[in-house]
């Protein structure tokens, strides 16, 4: 358990999951053993099976950042398992509230979003959101799109505040401390924590060292710092050395499970 | 008065901004600046999902739903741009590193308040977006919008009546009737259509506007 407990922080609290991943994990190491041929014990192998595994400990009440710009880096296989593992009254982190009818939207059709902090939830397509919003069954804490990364961001480094000039003098930051710093005035601004990041990147390794693509990227490296565990769904896992080191844009130590959605889950998934 | 048509303002906007600059174009009337800038300059766009070196919009079937702009619209990226997370995007802005940002607004205040998130009305889902960091991130602000509402009230005003997105951080305002230098001294007129003059835009804004040196 304690070699475990090393390369799994972000399941420290929840007895349950840590039975269960601890047998997750003692299959993707052997099938990794086979893999390789290399017979060792020591590894760090963040791999999980699928994405229902991946999920299977997100608590009721969790707080869960969901990356994504609209659908761009929006993590749907994890949500959709996330959605038939049944957790509620979840407080999401995301920087809409759900677009069309899958992903985030869905979560929050189905009623288990309790409260959201996000910088944009009103879009033309956004129609679950408002509908639970206008019936008083969802929370909204609405913030600047940059405070939203900063906060993460801070919090991802370890940081008690920030100082930050957006929004000062307006509705956002009414009742926050200010302070004037050279010249200019700021807001006080708290970072915000995770329990679990759900993260769509392109590629990763067993390590969770990851790249992404293109746009996608967006939240994605922010929220994998702010989480006590960040869940990765990848196009592909490659071996170890398969990532070009400097073009690694979320080293490993950020990330705790790392799940494949290959080409053909995905086509399946959108077939369905 | 030969009102401008959205086109003509963007192609006004376009005029203003020289090469080498580096810019973010607000999501709706302000994206069709785009449109309007030479070919033959290099001039920087940037979106704040996370791109610089934006290009136009790809051809039919080309589209990448992992390439998108800001309104989430599918774009390109040209030869040299590059892609980032939002923590340095907004370090763009926040940081002072872009030099214009191009917004539309509900209303601009003579000092250079700027309003353009909300009307406050109690019923509405309210929504921000990046507006609060662009408003007060680069160096210069410029503002897109009529000079009057549908009512045929002045959005120029001398004090802000809906939610404020900044403070102080408008530089200049592109109206379909004239351009317009806001700021500590006021507003003041830049330049103005065929058929207007000082006193019908005092009238119609209700400002003491002084023409700005050099108009």
């Amino acid at each position: 358990m304690s070699e475990y407990r090393i390369d799994r922080p972000g399941l420290h609290d929840d007895h349950v999951g840590t039975r269960f991943f601890f047998v997750r994990r003692i299959t993707a190491c052997r099938y990794r053993q086979c893999r390789d041929g290399a017979g060792s014990n020591a590894v760090i192998d963040k791999t999980v099976a699928d994405a229902t595994a991946a999920v299977a400990d997100i608590h009721d009440g969790a707080t869960v950042m969901i990356g994504g710009f609209g659908t761009a880096g929006m993590p749907d296989a994890l949500i959709d398992a996330l959605i038939e593992q049944g957790a509620r009254e979840l407080t999401i982190i995301n920087n809409n509230a759900g677009n069309g009818d899958s992903g985030l939207a869905a979560l929050i059709r189905h009623k288990r979003v309790r409260r959201i902090v996000c910088s944009f939830p009103r879009q033309a397509d956004s129609q679950h959101f408002d509908a639970a919003y206008k019936a008083g069954e969802i929370e909204l804490e609405l913030v600047p799109q940059g405070n939203l990364a900063a906060r993460i961001h801070a919090a991802g480094s370890g940081l008690g505040a920030i100082f930050t000039p957006t929004g000062y003098g307006t509705q956002l930051a009414e009742g926050k401390e200010t302070r004037e710093i050279d010249g200019r005035q700021y807001v006080l601004e708290l970072p915000l924590h995770a329990d679990f990041a759900l993260i769509k990147a392109d590629r990763g390794d067993r390590w969770g060292n990851l790249v992404y693509r293109k746009t996608a990227r967006n939240f994605g490296p922010l929220m994998a710092m702010a989480a006590r565990c960040a869940i990765v769904q990848v196009r592909e896992v490659v071996a170890l050395g398969g990532l070009d080191p400097e073009a690694v844009v979320t080293p490993g130590i950020f990330v705790q499970r790392v799940v494949a959605i290959g080409a053909a889950q995905a086509a399946e998934r959108s077939a369905a | 008065m030969n009102r401008l048509s959205r086109q003509q303002m963007a192609a006004r906007v376009a005029r203003d901004i020289p090469e080498g600059a580096y810019v973010n174009l607000g999501i709706g009337l302000p994206t069709t600046v785009a449109n309007f800038l030479p070919a033959d300059k290099e001039i920087l766009l940037q979106s704040e999902n996370g791109l610089l070196g934006m290009g136009p919009a790809p051809d039919a079937g080309e589209e990448d739903p992992d390439l998108i702009n800001a309104g989430k619209q599918p774009v390109t990226l040209l030869q040299g741009g590059c892609y980032f997370h939002h923590a340095d995007s907004f370090a763009m802005m926040r940081g002072g590193h872009l030099d214009i940002c191009v917004l539309g607004a509900f209303q601009v205040s003579a000092h250079g308040d700027l309003a353009n998130w909300s009307t406050g009305a109690a019923d509405a889902i309210p929504a921000v977006g990046g507006a609060m960091d662009l408003a007060i991130g680069a160096k210069q602000v410029f503002v897109m919008m009529d000079l009057l509402t549908k009512q045929g009230e002045s959005k120029l005003v001398a004090e802000c009546s809906y939610p404020l997105t900044g403070l102080r951080c408008v530089s200049r305002v592109y109206t379909d009737v004239g351009v317009f230098d806001v700021g500590a001294e006021g507003a003041r007129v830049v330049e103005m259509v065929e058929g207007a003059s000082l006193e019908l835009l005092r009238e119609l804004t209700g400002l003491p506007l002084q023409m700005a040196e050099g108009a």
